[in-house]
C-alpha cells in the first residue's frame, strides 16, 4: 500500500538534490538548509525527537539569521513552446481528481487517509515524467528550475511546519483552556447576542492566534458555545458547530500564522509585501464574518 | 496566565517584523518554560510535532514541473490565451475561478488546485494580464493587488466551499467532539448548514471583484 513513506522519500530525494546542487554552485548556507529538510524526510522517523528537536534548531540557525541567499538570476534564455505547454500543468490536479476517485472505488492500493498527498506526488512524478520526454531539456533542469523557485520562496517554505509545530507546544501547555476561560468570563450573563458575538469572535480571534480553526474549536465549544449557546439557550448544535468553525475560517483568512494559505502565496506571487494576500483578504473576511454571526443568531435558535 | 507570555511573542515578533523563523522558536520557548517544562521537554516535544508534521511541506514537490515548464513559457502561454477571451476582465476571470474553487472544493476535490499548482503558473497571470488590458498600463500597486486578489480568491474559495463536503476534516473534527460532548450528529446534518456561508462568501468577495472591475476601468 502506498503511504507517507513514498511521500517522504521522494520529498527527501528531491530536497537532497536541492542541496547537492547548492553545494555545487558553492552556496553553503542555501545546500545545508536543504539538506536538513531532506534528512527530516528520509530519516526524520530514526532521529528521535531529540534529534529532530536538533535538527529544527539548526533550520532556525541557519535560516533565521538570514544566512540563504536569494536564487541565482536564470541565465539561459527562455524557449517558450506553444499552448499544449498548458497539458502537463493540469496532470497533477487531474492525477489528484482521478487518484481521489480511485482510492474511493478500488481500495488498497493506497493509504485511504493520505491518499491526497499520494496521488498528488503520483501526479508530481508523471508530469515530469511526460514534460521531460516533451521538452526533453537537459535531465538537470527542473531541478535546477525547482532549486531557482525554492531559493526564492527560502525559510519560508518551513514556516508552516513550525507554526503546526507550535500548535502542538500551545497545546501541551494548555494555552488553549487559559484563553477560553478569558473569553468565558468576558460574556454578560444570559445576554444570548452577548454570547453568540462571543462565540463568533472569540472563533476567528483565537484562529488569528493559533493560524488555526482546527484548534480553535475545541476550545471554543467547550468555552462559550456548548454552556452557553446550546445548553443555556438551547441552539442547533449542527448549526452553532457548523458556522461557528467557518467563523473561524474567516480569521484563517487574517493571520500570518496560517502561513501556508497567507505567507506562502505572498512568496510565490514575488509579492514585495508579505502580508499582501491578507490585506487582499480582510475586506472580504470582516463582512463574512459578520454576516456568520447573524447566520447562528438568526438560524439556531428557536423563537 | 503566563502562558499567553507565548502569544504575546508571537504577535510582537511579527509586528515587529523578525524573522518568522526565530519569533516561532522563541515563542515555544518561552510558552513551554511559562508552563514549568525543562528545556529538553520542549526541544524534544517540538521536535516530535515537526516530525509528524512534514506532510505540510509536502507541496513544494510541485515546484520542478512549475519551475519547468515556466523555463518552456507558461506563463507567457497564460497570458496570451486570455488576451483571445474578447469580454473577459480580471474580476470576471476570478469570480469564474471563484466558484470553481467553491463547487469543486464542496464535492471534496480540495486539492486540485492552490497556490502552487495553479495560481502561480494560471490564474495570477492571467488576471494580470486582463488587468493590464482593462487599465491600460498597470502601476506597482495595481499589479500587487491583482495577484494578490487571486490568491485571496483562491483561499476565499477553498474555505468556504470545502465545508459542505461531508467527509472533510473539520466536520469530523466537529462531529467527534460533539460525540465527547453527547450530541450525536451526521455529517450531512453540518454540511449542509455551510451552504449559507458559502452563498455569503461568494456574493461579498464576488462584489469586491467587481468593484476591481470598475477601479481598473477608471
Amino acid at each position: 500500500m502506498i503511504g507517507l513513506p513514498f511521500v517522504y522519500a521522494i520529498a527527501g530525494a528531491l530536497f537532497a538534490i536541492y542541496a547537492v546542487l547548492g553545494a555545487i554552485d558553492r552556496r553553503w548556507a542555501n545546500a545545508a538548509f536543504w539538506a536538513l529538510v531532506a534528512v527530516s524526510f528520509l530519516l526524520g522517523d530514526r532521529l528521535g525527537d531529540i534529534g529532530n528537536g536538533v535538527l529544527v534548531l539548526g533550520l532556525v540557525a541557519i535560516g533565521g539569521f538570514g544566512f540563504t541567499k536569494a536564487p541565482r538570476p536564470r541565465t539561459d534564455e527562455k524557449a517558450p513552446r506553444g499552448d499544449a505547454i498548458f497539458l502537463p500543468v493540469l496532470i497533477v490536479p487531474a492525477v489528484a481528481l482521478a487518484g481521489t476517485f480511485a482510492a474511493r472505488w478500488w481500495p488498497g492500493w493506497a493509504d485511504p487517509k493520505q491518499a491526497t498527498l499520494v496521488c498528488l506526488t503520483i501526479g508530481v512524478l508523471i508530469a515530469l515524467a511526460v514534460s521531460m520526454v516533451w521538452l526533453r531539456p537537459h535531465p538537470a533542469t527542473p531541478f535546477r528550475e525547482g532549486l531557482r523557485l525554492m531559493d526564492s520562496v527560502g525559510w519560508a517554505a518551513l514556516l508552516p511546519q513550525m507554526l503546526a509545530s507550535l500548535g502542538a507546544i500551545f497545546a501541551l501547555s494548555g494555552v488553549g483552556t487559559v484563553v477560553g476561560g478569558l473569553i468565558g468570563d468576558v460574556i454578560p450573563n444570559g445576554s444570548l447576542i452577548g454570547a453568540t458575538i462571543a462565540y463568533g469572535l472569540g472563533m476567528a480571534l483565537f484562529t488569528i492566534v493559533m493560524g488555526n480553526a482546527f484548534a480553535a474549536f475545541p476550545v471554543m465549544m467547550a468555552a462559550v458555545g456548548l454552556p452557553l449557546l446550546i445548553h443555556q439557550h438551547h441552539g442547533n448544535p449542527a448549526i452553532v458547530s457548523a458556522i461557528g468553525m467557518l467563523s473561524g475560517f474567516c480569521g484563517t483568512l487574517l493571520t500570518p500564522m496560517a502561513a501556508n494559505f497567507n505567507i506562502v502565496p505572498a512568496v510565490l506571487l514575488e509579492l514585495k509585501d508579505r502580508n499582501g494576500v491578507i490585506r487582499a483578504q480582510a475586506p472580504t473576511a470582516l463582512p463574512l464574518l459578520l454576516v456568520n454571526i447573524l447566520l447562528i443568531w438568526w438560524l439556531a435558535f428557536p423563537r | 496566565m503566563l502562558v499567553l507570555a507565548g502569544i504575546a511573542v508571537i504577535a510582537l515578533g511579527f509586528l515587529l517584523r523578525f524573522n518568522p523563523l526565530l519569533v516561532v522558536a522563541a515563542s515555544a520557548a518561552v510558552t513551554g518554560i511559562a508552563a514549568g517544562l525543562d528545556p529538553l521537554k520542549i526541544l524534544a516535544a517540538f521536535g516530535h510535532a515537526f516530525n509528524e508534521t512534514r506532510y505540510v511541506t509536502i507541496i513544494w514537490i510541485v515546484l520542478p514541473v512549475i519551475g519547468l515548464l515556466e523555463r518552456f513559457g507558461l506563463q507567457e502561454r497564460a497570458r496570451a490565451v486570455v488576451a483571445g477571451f474578447g469580454r473577459a476582465t480580471a474580476g470576471r476571470l476570478l469570480i469564474v475561478y471563484l466558484l470553481f474553487r467553491q463547487l469543486t472544493a464542496a464535492l471534496g476535490l480540495t486539492s486540485i488546485a492552490g497556490p502552487a499548482p495553479t495560481v502561480r503558473p494560471l490564474v495570477a497571470p492571467m488576471a494580470e494580464a486582463l488587468a493590464e488590458r482593462q487599465a491600460g498600463a498597470l502601476d506597482d500597486a495595481q499589479r500587487e493587488r491583482v495577484k494578490a486578489l487571486a490568491a485571496a480568491t483562491d483561499n476565499v474559495g477553498l474555505f468556504f466551499g470545502e465545508d459542505i463536503f461531508l467527509a472533510i476534516g473539520s466536520i469530523l473534527l466537529m462531529k467527534g467532539l460533539l460525540e465527547q460532548f453527547g450530541i450525536e450528529l451526521q455529517p450531512f446534518q453540518l454540511s449542509v448548514w455551510a451552504i449559507p456561508s458559502a452563498i455569503a462568501a461568494f456574493v461579498i468577495h464576488g462584489f469586491r471583484l467587481w468593484l476591481l472591475d470598475r477601479e481598473l476601468a477608471r
